[in-house]
């Protein structure tokens, strides 16, 4: 019987299962309580880990499963060209608040990170490492490497960030009186790259396809900005 | 069958993305290549909306179950992350509402800006 139910948890039926029942149930709470804190990736995470942790699974077993979900990440990032083919003409009708915003948005990011890193005291490995977490994933780690990170630091604080644009970023936007659709569009994807995004598309279209152009040029931003300001500040 | 071509050709467009982040050597991922691409091919009219329009309206529907596994990867930091959660969390979610406040006030005044002028 054991080695049944460890044969299973070893194939990539296990980690495929878990992470469609999850978040399925995760689904069902968000529906029922409309709460940004019953986000489905949210509570589909913490019930995996939670199951991990507890039956003492390692995150290798989980992801003979779990590889085959990250799989598609790629498509997923190439196809937001359709929401922001679709508002082209948006784009170019403003491409200069866009840029602007985009550059003075991350460039006022990093210094918040840097500065925030000193007055906690953390050293520079874990400061370098922070800088980059606006990003998407692969560009985070690309920086992170350059910068002398930690990338494993670098994924979980983009997570971090991810998930606090899921949370919080349209009440941000709500609060400071940042109402146009293309404005919380590009704060969300800037601010929350992919993960932030997710949340976008559900606002609307204008505002997935914004975050969805956003993602791209932060991360192209941050590519030339990242080293710079470290050098200045750290 | 269709949505098999239809996906065929998104993972085409993905290759061809990752083969040019290797051939240009740039720090920009294949997959924000693979966007660029996919969006010039559109605009240029070589591939319609509608060859490709049913999976990536699945795919965008449920973007986020795909971080699901990248989300749980978290786990593997927890020893480098011990004694330092705290730090961590308040500087992600400290910095996140700045970038959200700057970048949408900047995009928001530039635009009315721009509006005013014309």
């Amino acid at each position: 019987m054991n080695e049944l139910i460890e044969s299973l948890i070893r194939s990539p039926v296990f980690g495929i299962g878990i992470s469609i029942s999850t978040f399925y149930a995760g689904s069902l709470l968000y529906k029922r309580t409309r709460s940004p804190f019953m986000n489905p990736l949210l509570l589909s995470m913490l019930m995996i880990i939670a199951l991990l942790v507890s039956l003492q699974i390692t995150f290798e077993d989980y992801n003979q499963g779990g590889q085959f979900i990250s799989f598609f990440l790629g498509p997923a990032t190439v196809i937001l060209a359709v929401p922001l083919y679709k508002k082209i003409s948006l784009f170019r009708e403003n491409i200069i608040p866009i840029i602007g915003g985009i550059g003075i948005g991350s460039a006022a990011g990093i210094v918040s990170i840097i500065l925030m890193c000193k007055m906690f005291g953390l050293d520079e490995l874990l400061s370098v490492s922070m800088i980059p977490k606006s990003v998407t994933t692969p560009i985070g780690i690309e920086i992170s490497d350059q910068l002398g990170g930690l990338p494993s630091i670098t994924v979980a604080a983009i997570v971090f960030t991810g998930i606090a644009g899921i949370l919080i970023g349209p009440q941000v936007c709500r609060l400071f009186k940042i109402d146009d659709e293309v404005a919380v569009g590009i704060a969300i994807g800037t601010s929350s790259h992919a993960l932030g995004t997710t949340k976008a598309v559900e606002i609307g279209e204008t505002e997935g396809a914004m975050s969805g152009l956003a993602i791209g040029i932060a991360g192209l931003v941050t590519v030339f900005l990242a080293p710079l300001l470290a050098k200045l500040l750290l | 069958m269709k949505r098999i071509v239809q996906f065929a050709i998104i993972l085409s467009i993905c290759i061809a993305g990752n083969a040019l982040h290797n051939f240009l050597n740039v720090p920009i991922p294949g997959s924000v290549l693979g966007m660029l691409l996919l969006l010039c091919l559109l605009l240029t009219g070589i591939l319609k909306l509608s060859m490709i329009e049913d999976v990536s309206n699945f795919l965008l529907k449920h973007l986020s179950f795909f971080f699901i596994p990248a989300a749980v990867g978290l786990i593997t930091c927890f020893s480098i992350l011990e004694g330092k959660w705290a730090a961590l969390l308040f500087i992600s979610v400290v910095s996140t509402i700045i970038i959200v406040v700057v970048t949408g006030i900047t995009v928001q005044v530039l635009m009315n800006r721009r509006r005013s002028i014309e």
